[in-house]
């Protein structure tokens, strides 16, 4: 789920080219784009407040054998909405499951740690060593 | 498994809720409804309908429908599934509805507290059965109620000492709805 929220739709839309075509789906609920209410805490452990409104665009589907899948994607990509939530339920049927994994999930898996690991990567070049503050305590 | 709400929500629920608002304003007047849904059973296209178009999140629903049909109205409602029909804004009765004295009558202050019945009958046709009168109506309006319980005129009657304190009933059957507001006396034909 979180992968395909993550992923652009043009990004899982090539990996898709590679697998099984997707069984036909029917729409429960949506693609609708609305606004989701973000909480936080200070420092985790404060009063919760309302941060700020964020745009999310939600899709249900059901497939031919009865799975439903449910996406929740940030921005308004639609398509993408509907795209993860075929494959939300597709994923649940366990004859297409290893071939959807390894086809669109794995690589877009990796694709997305590498590029993690690069911003890491480029943020420890950055870091600051406060030894100093530490050790005149 | 799990079926789809309206094709289009914003236009479908708009529709639906114009003919609430006719049926409700010309009590015992049969209102058809046009968008076509199916529903999972017992549900009936229009009972549905009504359902999807007036409940959301802050209005508890209380249901005799089964869980099927239960699951299919809280996902795509939103709402809250009350336990005794005497917590819920919405009555959805099925089969034979409750005593309408045992719902949420509102108070003199509140009166849009009390619960709104939605009641799928066996059959509505009008022209015959029951003599309806009161605000909306010029002369009288008839309906036919089937599968109308046997206290249910008794116990409509006595709602109108409360007044303005009550119950409404929107009735469905098929893809049929009319409305009978607090206001309306009924009498047998």
């Amino acid at each position: 789920m979180a992968v395909l929220a993550r992923a652009g739709g043009e990004a899982i839309r090539a990996h898709l080219a590679d697998a099984a075509p997707l069984p036909p789906h029917t729409r429960l609920r949506g693609p609708e784009t609305g606004l989701v209410m973000l909480r936080g805490r200070a420092g985790g452990d404060g009063a919760a407040f309302n941060l700020s409104e964020m745009t999310v665009t939600r899709c249900s589907v059901s497939l031919p054998c009865g799975a439903v899948g449910h996406a929740y994607i940030a921005g308004r990509d639609q398509a993408q909405a509907e795209l993860a939530a075929v494959l939300d339920a597709a994923l649940q049927d366990p004859a297409r499951r290893p071939s959807l994994m390894a086809a669109v999930i794995a690589p877009l898996a990796a694709a997305q740690a590498a590029l993690d690991k690069a911003e890491a990567r480029k943020a420890a070049a950055t870091r600051v060593q406060f030894f100093t503050m530490a050790t005149m305590r | 498994m799990m079926r789809p709400g309206f094709t289009d929500p914003v236009l479908d629920a708009q529709s639906c809720f114009r003919a609430v608002l006719e049926a409700m304003s010309r009590p015992g007047r049969v209102q058809r409804l046009a968008a076509p849904l199916q529903p999972p059973a017992p549900l009936a296209p229009a009972t549905a309908a009504v359902l999807l178009t007036l409940v959301d999140a802050e209005t508890p629903l209380w249901l005799d429908a089964g869980d099927e049909a239960a699951e299919w109205v809280r996902f795509h409602c939103g709402c809250p599934i009350a336990t005794t029909p005497a917590e819920a804004a919405f009555v959805l009765a099925t089969g034979t509805p409750p005593d309408i004295a045992a719902l949420p009558q509102g108070t003199d202050e509140a009166p849009e507290a009390g619960a709104t019945l939605v009641w799928q009958a066996a059959a509505l046709e009008a022209g015959q059965g029951w003599r309806l009168s009161g605000p909306g109506i010029e002369h009288e309006h008839r309906l036919r109620v089937g599968g109308a319980p046997e206290g249910f005129r008794a116990a409509w009657a006595a709602q109108r000492g409360r007044y303005p304190r009550g119950v409404d009933i929107i009735l469905c059957a098929g893809e049929a709805i009319a409305a009978l507001p607090r206001t309306t006396r009924i009498e047998e034909g």
